[in-house]
């Protein structure tokens, strides 16, 4: 391989523009951290565990058929699945009323819908995007089946249809975006007969809930859940005892490393192209030296042949 | 160049040729069912495990141990070692297989394997996986570029195509013999840029476990796994390149290049010195210690990975003797592809524990599939050796 020293500049320059030019526009983009976004509010010392959510979500979303009436199911902790978008748990063993009496508590499941949503930061294809108005949802046209917004999700939401070869999709909660666009409420909000969950924009929610913990003493624990974890949800709790049915998570939304490290490699390409520009000046030092040990070696050779 | 490489000749169907057409047949008929009853059917994957087997091996350990080739490149054509030319076109072309592998074996781990070329219309920019995939799909491009002599030297002024295509054999000659004209001027080039991109989703695909903080065990989420990716990937690249060159040697009956082997080995020390002094010292700085004898499957895990996998092999190759006797260097090679393999599949996986629980144990059917890839990328390249001009030829050789 024989290169002229000006040539040789003239493919690496060129390479290195082009280089540039890929990876120039890379740097994270901060998604809209709207606190004007609608949420909801659930509060666990009002849930009765009726099911009437799991119920409007099923017809509303045209999920498979269930028996809501079997309240035996109950007596097994769920998840949210690829037929169910939300559920409703029992938790037991919880001395909370004045006598020390065991209570038992419902809690529902359902995507939280973050306001700096993991899975959407980690979703490859960007199939999964969080609207201005709240609610986190997702594209299939879009999806290439990687699951790794099941990887990244902190609440271990997404499910996925496992069963399905061909067209398997991504299945969680949609906030029921096409009723929140007509301005309705999500169905499992408007059902719910003991108003256990309210729905509205995400700051009023929080100062009703503050207002509840005030004018409530030891009602609740003083803990809003999901006004600060991962940076905060769109859906809130209130919880008469500590959230030990939940994750326990920091404060800071975890896509911010990951995006700070993926700014920081890619960000105007910077380190490719001084990678580039380093790799290039230590082989051309090289290649010259090069050129010379070759030319000794081919005038040997030649003797020898 | 010419005439220093030729197609290997040896008996071909040896018996553990056989025994991999039969793990070959076997992950076969494991996929098809993949194919036909989805990906729950055949394996162990749950709502709460979404990656298992298929990508802490296939595709982040085939990453991990496709190292061989750029970093050869690095040495052969950067650092300009002469003698290392010898090597770097068995290192290209099993770095090749590599990549050629993960991308099938993310095809039966992708859902919608259909729709992979979504990701070239539809980019997101803060994912992680999206750069992994833009910079691995370049980086396989390149070692195709990097390839074409093997293919362009065995077929100049010897195309021969089928009757009724013959019209075309002068024309193909003429494009072989532009392509490798035009790649023998800019291979330098082609060779840096292979490298920078290498070197980008090696350790992009170390940052995809930490958008999951509250899921990762601390003694492997830190912030600089990207870093620690990036050097087990290179530190473990001449290793691969040892190992496969003294198993396809043995295999082929031909006599190991010692000559070549031993200077490679003399990076191996230095390189991996480099990656245990960070991964020793990213525990400290995190005080992650504390954890080490808790007695867990997870820390016991570690430990394997950074005493079997790392100090081990890093001693052994200290010794002169270990670096210049081909069984030890083979051995010690074996060890530290054992670490980072251990590494790729605890960080993906052993490090791995959902909020509402549950275990995952690789299926039946998984390891099939697995074990299936591997023999089958084990035959092409023998296939490869034994048909194109990829082995050095030995100067005994070449004076018969």
């Amino acid at each position: 391989m024989m290169l002229s020293r000006r040539n040789f500049f003239k493919i690496m320059g060129g390479a290195g523009a082009s280089l540039a030019t890929i990876t120039g526009n890379s740097h994270a983009g901060e998604s809209a951290e709207t606190f004007d976004s609608f949420g909801c509010l659930v509060d666990i010392t009002r849930c009765i565990g009726c099911r009437k959510c799991e119920v409007a979500c099923n017809a509303h979303n045209k999920l498979p058929h269930q028996d809501f009436n079997d309240m035996t199911v109950l007596d097994d902790y769920r998840r949210p699945d690829w037929e169910k978008y939300t559920v409703i748990n029992r938790h037991h063993g919880y001395p909370v009323d004045d006598v020390d009496h065991n209570v038992h508590i419902y809690v529902k499941e359902q995507c939280r819908h973050c306001v700096k949503p993991s899975c959407a930061s980690a979703c490859v294809v960007g199939a999964l995007t969080k609207k201005k108005n709240g609610p986190v949802v997702y594209d299939e046209k879009k999806c290439i089946g990687c699951r790794y917004c099941m990887v990244a999700c902190p609440f271990q939401i997404p499910a996925y249809e496992d069963h399905n070869p061909v067209t398997p999709r991504v299945i969680k909660c949609t906030f029921c975006y096409d009723r929140i666009e007509q301005g309705k409420m999500p169905a499992c909000a408007t059902i719910c007969p003991t108003q256990a969950m309210i729905f509205g924009k995400r700051d009023a929610l929080l100062s009703i809930a503050k207002k509840r913990l005030k004018n409530n003493p030891g009602k609740y624990i003083d803990h809003i859940y999901g006004e600060y974890e991962v940076g905060g949800t769109s859906w809130l709790y209130l919880s008469p005892v500590e959230f030990s049915f939940f994750p326990e998570l920091g404060n800071k939304p975890p896509p911010k490393l990951t995006e700070m490290i993926l700014s920081g490699v890619f960000g105007y390409a910077a380190a490719p192209t001084s990678l580039f520009a380093i790799l290039g000046a230590i082989s051309w030092i090289n290649n010259r030296k090069r050129s010379i040990t070759l030319n000794e070696v081919s005038g040997r050779e030649g003797e020898e042949k | 160049m010419n005439g220093e490489f030729a197609p290997v000749r040896g008996r071909f169907w040896t018996t553990g040729v056989k025994v991999m057409l039969v793990f070959m047949f076997a992950g076969a008929i494991a996929l098809l069912a993949r194919f036909f009853g989805g990906l729950g059917y055949i394996t162990n994957n749950n709502d709460a495990y979404p990656w298992g087997l298929w990508i802490g091996v296939n595709v982040a350990g085939g990453v991990g141990l496709a190292a061989g080739g750029f970093t050869t490149g690095a040495i052969a054509y950067v650092l300009n070692r002469k003698q290392f030319h010898l090597i770097l076109r068995p290192a290209l072309f099993t770095a090749l297989l590599g990549y050629t592998f993960v991308i099938m074996a993310l095809l039966t781990d992708l859902g919608r394997y259909w729709n992979m070329y979504s990701p070239m219309i539809n980019w997101n920019f803060t994912s992680v996986l999206f750069a992994v995939a833009i910079c691995v799909m370049i980086s396989t491009t390149i070692l195709y570029i990097e390839c074409i002599p093997i293919v362009a030297e065995r077929f100049i002024g010897n195309v021969n195509l089928p009757p009724g295509l013959r019209v075309f054999n002068t024309i193909i000659d003429r494009l072989l013999k532009f392509a490798n004209n035009t790649i023998d001027k800019v291979m330098i080039i082609v060779v840096i840029v292979g490298i920078v991109f290498s070197c980008l989703h090696q350790s992009s695909l170390g940052a995809l476990m930490l958008i999951a903080p509250s899921k990762v065990h601390p003694l492997w989420y830190t912030p600089i796994l990207p870093l620690l990716f990036l050097m087990s990937a290179i530190a473990a690249a001449y290793p691969v390149v040892i190992f496969e060159h003294l198993l396809i040697e043995k295999s082929l009956d031909k006599k190991p290049r010692m000559d070549i082997l031993t200077p490679m080995a003399r990076f191996m020390p230095v390189l991996m010195g480099i990656y245990l002094v960070l991964k020793i010292g990213d525990m400290v700085s995190r005080e992650t210690y504390v954890y080490l004898f808790d007695g867990t499957a997870q820390t016991n895990a570690f430990l394997v990975e950074v005493i079997f996998g790392v100090i081990c092999p890093f001693v052994l190759v200290l010794f002169q003797k270990v670096r210049k006797s081909p069984g030890w260097l083979f051995f010690t090679s074996c060890l530290a592809i054992f670490g980072i393999l251990i590494n790729r599949i605890n960080v993906f996986i052993v490090s791995y524990s959902p909020p509402y629980g549950g275990i995952y144990y690789p299926s039946i059917g998984e390891i099939i599939v697995t074990i299936g890839f591997i023999s089958t990328l084990f035959f092409v390249y023998r296939l490869g050796v034994t048909n194109l001009p990829i082995l050095a030829v030995d100067s005994e050789e070449k004076a018969v």
